[in-house]
């Protein structure tokens, strides 16, 4: 596909992973996070092996490691809440540095951190590796709502000219004297939005206008049928079969 | 396929109330043979786009008869009758709806069912008598407003259309693109009716043109003696840019 469309989160490249049919690699992100959210919390290394599993993928998909790191730092607001766990939840304390923590705190905070963290390392590594387009491409093939998809595909299609015309409202109201200082001016930015909203629904109207006058019926035609091999299902699902190996014997030893 | 006595489009004793009970059309009568380029003038308000809309069925008319091809405009054939006409709507923000070019140009034959090779043929014949086979693959927010407004029309030649409805087409456009898109239309060997205020490009490409005003017909003839009348251009509100003289333009063909 072309490389027009591209996003921030994606890298673009050549590698194996990149080549990788979008579906196949879609399936294979949400059964690797399926089976690590599976694992017992108390198997530490199961985690680390995870970890080395993806650092694998990273290393296929020449992904370098910076650029994967700062990508995390995305997960910081959520698990903000994790890190508070230890000092709020009942139950056996222990003493670290003389500050009182709670056991079961802890362990549920190293849960949540280390399930997030994995969960959040695939998806960044899903999105680097796969151009939006091809996403809405594999979601479509995963037989995903079409709605749902519609919805996805309108919103890479129009985000930036509805971003466009909020700028130029803003513009329009610089140019007149308005700045918004405190509490008293959120009328005219509530008055904006909603602007913002009727020109937005004015325009899906005259969209969709457009596409009953080329034929629209109500269902997207499919214009590229993404298609994957056995082997490049086998390749795509190595890394959630070996996380299930991984996670077997976290729940046995 | 036809034969060429047939003509592309007749429009016959069509009237239309918008539902609010405000009345559009008060009976249009015209003709328009195949191979004919004829421009719909009228000043704003006068009903131009509410036409449009019944040229292909997306508006149906209180009473009246609109005839594509022989093909009536009606419940019955609206998929054909939404294939045989294109209408290149005024914004090709509205026009352009899907993440890339080449699938925006699909999307029309895609839904009459068209696909694979024969699918890619047609977009890129499409692509290529407008000049922008080489921005397949770009993302349509990318392209300047006159390489949209060349796509918007290139989603609409994929189609094959019988007659080829522009709504505005040289608004907006610097004067470089006007010509640049006057030469595309010239090009192409295709029935189109151009609605529009722009009353030089009228006359630069349309032999023929017809006057709508207050919901009639009010004039039918060549489109450089109707310019040069100038009690009936003041009659419905038409008036010519600053230092333009219809009779000093020489017409090539």
């Amino acid at each position: 596909m072309g490389a027009g469309h591209a996003h921030r989160l994606y890298r673009h490249g050549h590698s194996p992973v990149h080549a990788l049919p979008p579906h196949t690699k879609l399936a294979a992100v949400f059964a690797f996070v399926v089976v690590v959210v599976s694992t017992p919390r108390e198997a530490m290394w199961a985690f680390g092996l995870y970890a080395a599993l993806l650092a694998c993928v990273a290393y296929t998909a020449r992904v370098p490691a910076g650029f994967l790191l700062r990508r995390l730092l995305i997960e910081v607001p959520f698990v903000a809440f994790a890190v508070l766990m230890p000092f709020v939840a009942e139950g056996d304390q222990v003493t670290v540095l003389g500050v009182q923590l709670s056991v079961n705190g802890l362990w549920g905070a190293w849960n949540v951190l280390a399930k997030g963290t994995l969960g959040v390392a695939a998806s960044v590594l899903l999105a680097a590796t796969t151009e939006l387009r091809e996403l809405l491409l594999g979601l479509q093939r995963l037989k995903l709502p079409p709605l749902l998809v519609q919805i996805a595909s309108f919103m890479i299609r129009y985000g930036d000219v509805i971003t466009d015309e909020m700028r130029r409202m803003r513009i329009a109201r610089e140019s007149r004297g308005f700045e918004a200082r405190g509490i008293r001016h959120w009328g005219v930015l509530a008055k904006s939005a909603g602007a913002l909203f009727i020109r937005s629904y004015e325009r899906g109207e005259r969209v969709h206008l457009a596409m009953v006058s080329r034929g629209y019926t109500g269902s997207m035609p499919v214009i590229d049928e993404v298609t994957a091999s056995r082997a490049q299902w086998s390749y795509a699902l190595a890394l959630p079969c070996a996380a299930l190996v991984v996670c077997l014997l976290g729940w046995t030893l | 396929m036809d034969d060429a006595v047939t003509p592309s489009l007749e429009v016959a004793g069509l009237a239309f109330a918008y539902p609010d009970g405000q009345q559009a059309l008060f009976g249009v009568d015209f003709t328009v043979a195949r191979g004919e380029r004829v421009a719909l003038l009228g000043p704003n308000g006068a009903g131009k786009t509410t036409l449009v809309l019944h040229l292909n069925g997306i508006l149906t008319a209180g009473a009246g008869t609109v005839t594509v091809a022989g093909l009536p405009v009606g419940k019955r054939h609206m998929a054909e009758i939404r294939r045989r006409v294109g209408i290149v709507f005024q914004d090709p923000d509205d026009q352009l709806f899907m993440p890339t070019v080449r699938e925006d140009v699909a999307f029309g034959p895609a839904a009459a069912g068209m696909k694979g090779a024969e699918l890619e043929q047609r977009v890129r014949t499409a692509l290529e008598s407008v000049g922008m086979a080489d921005f397949a693959d770009r993302p349509p927010h990318h392209l300047s407003f006159g390489q949209r407004r060349r796509v918007a029309v290139a989603t609409v030649l994929a189609m094959e259309p019988e007659i080829l409805v522009l709504d505005e087409p040289s608004s907006n456009l610097d004067p470089a693109s006007r010509r640049e898109l006057a030469d595309i239309l010239r090009s192409l060997d295709v029935t189109v009716l151009m609605v529009t205020h722009d009353l030089p490009y009228a006359l630069e490409l349309c032999p023929r043109a017809l006057i709508l005003s207050e919901g009639v017909i009010a004039a039918d003839g060549k489109t450089g003696e109707l310019l040069s009348d100038d009690a009936l251009m003041r009659a419905h509100r038409l008036e010519l840019p600053f230092g333009f003289d219809p009779r000093s333009v020489t017409m090539g063909a």
